[in-house]
């Protein structure tokens, strides 16, 4: 029997995904979300999630959509405010929505500590300011810096251009950003790639995130491209 | 404030003129992260004999002019969401990556907004304390780049000081910008206030003075 993490089916993918999971979303703005798995998840109809990502979408598609559909009660990201963002400040402003506010590299740096498995750290970042509130401080050679605690999840939605069966991953250019750390920090994996190659990817110098943290793959060929979608003025469902 | 108070301040370098002034201080080799806005006018006025190195937090080192028509590829943006391009010697990384570049030291110089800077060199520009708290990478930025050059205009849009004794609004950083550029002045922010490195000819001491609330050194 083989090692093989492919599905056929996107809904199958999503399909363990449980009411007030927390879910890691991959991306940076649009580049590398995994709009296609956030829009299974609508279908699936998990309520109460607790969401991890850079942004807190855009329009109603992709998280936006995901939002909208009130399946979200809480957001853990760097940047929630976006020109193009609904239903996220809808819901922030009539408080219907937690937010939690994390700066980017600490929140890169608490997930990447969750997948290496070292529970805190501290950083230089935020000292002095709001967000080190209530936060254990310490000096090292004369510097305050703050505790920070690893960040982890149920589940992380990932999106890659290339993987084999295997789940070894490449990305394109800047869609790379949060995923192979997200993938890391969860306890499931779920990945939709643009092309599945076939026995393994050609190069082995070129797999940036080793099977190892991948369950689940599944192919998504033809992609949303999310500033077209929004300017066509599509919505999910 | 009255039009009349607006009409009788006088402008002083311009937004491409300030740019300009941070791109001849930004040395040959250096890597450097310019912040959204303003800022990002700045790598336009590099001279052409020398090669600075852009870094974009979404993991972009080497980054190129933005995207012409025909090059946008909505996965080749940089931290404002903008498509952009890449250059000869340019790398992707994941964002704990990018930002091991910024928070381990290894940033030689960021250029960011303010809505207020104190003269201690506290950073005030992340948020007013209404609306949707939104950081993104401006703490860490401060945190960690060697050098912390703000950019802005000398005056609120009400026209107070932007350069204060100490910021009334919540912090990005605690005594972190070293350089400040205001279309009036250059200063450096010393342990006992800032010092004027450069004015404005339009302007004199005791019109600088007037219009600041932080101390400076002459």
């Amino acid at each position: 029997m083989e090692v093989n993490k492919l599905i056929n089916s996107i809904n199958d993918a999503v399909a363990e995904v449980f009411d007030g999971a927390t879910i890691m979303i991959g991306g940076f703005g649009e580049a590398g979300s995994p709009v296609e798995l956030i829009h299974a998840l609508i279908d699936h109809g998990s309520k109460n999630l607790t969401v991890i990502a850079n942004n807190a979408g855009n329009g109603r598609i992709g998280l936006g959509a995901l939002i909208g559909q009130r399946q979200v009660k809480k957001v853990i990201c760097s940047f929630a405010r976006s020109p193009k963002s609904i239903t996220f400040k809808e819901q922030y402003e009539n408080n219907e929505i937690e937010l939690e506010v994390v700066p980017q590299g600490t929140l890169a740096e608490r997930i990447r500590s969750a997948g290496a498995g070292i529970p805190g750290f501290y950083t230089a970042t935020a000292v002095g300011t709001p967000l080190a509130s209530e936060k254990e401080s310490k000096f090292f050679d004369g510097k305050e810096y703050i505790l920070e605690t690893a960040l982890s999840a149920d589940f992380a939605f990932i999106k890659a251009e290339n993987s084999d069966r295997y789940g070894n991953l490449s990305y394109s250019k800047t869609a790379r950003n949060f995923n192979p750390i997200m993938s890391m920090a969860a306890k499931q994996t779920i990945v939709q790639v643009k092309n599945i190659v076939g026995e393994s990817l050609t190069d082995p110098e070129k797999v940036i995130t080793p099977g190892i943290f991948v369950d689940k793959i599944v192919e998504v060929n033809n992609p949303i491209i999310e500033t077209n979608a929004i300017d066509n003025g599509e919505v999910y469902p | 404030m009255t039009n009349h108070n607006i009409q009788s301040l006088k402008p002083g370098w311009n937004r491409n003129e300030i740019a300009s002034k941070i791109a001849n201080d930004l040395p040959h080799g250096s890597y450097v992260n310019l912040g959204i806005g303003m800022p990002e006018l700045i790598s336009q006025y590099v001279d052409k004999g020398k090669e600075i190195i852009y870094h974009s937090e979404n993991g972009l080192l080497g980054m190129g002019p933005p995207a012409k028509e025909y090059e946008i590829d909505y996965e080749l943006i940089n931290a404002g969401k903008k498509p952009v391009t890449i250059l000869p010697g340019g790398s992707f990384c994941h964002h704990a990556d990018s930002f091991s570049m910024i928070r381990g030291g290894h940033i030689d110089y960021c250029v960011l907004g303010a809505m207020e800077v104190s003269e201690k060199g506290d950073l005030a520009n992340w948020t007013t304390g209404a609306g949707i708290p939104a950081v993104g990478g401006a703490m860490d930025l401060v945190a960690g780049a060697k050098n912390v050059f703000v950019m802005t205009q000398h005056l609120t849009k009400e026209n107070l000081p932007k350069l204060v004794k100490t910021c009334s609004l919540p912090l990005t950083g605690k005594s972190v910008v070293t350089r400040i550029y205001t279309n009036y002045a250059i200063f450096d922010v010393c342990d006992n206030g800032l010092k004027l490195i450069k004015m404005n000819t339009q302007i004199n001491f005791e019109f600088l003075e007037k219009h600041t609330d932080a101390k400076i050194i002459k």
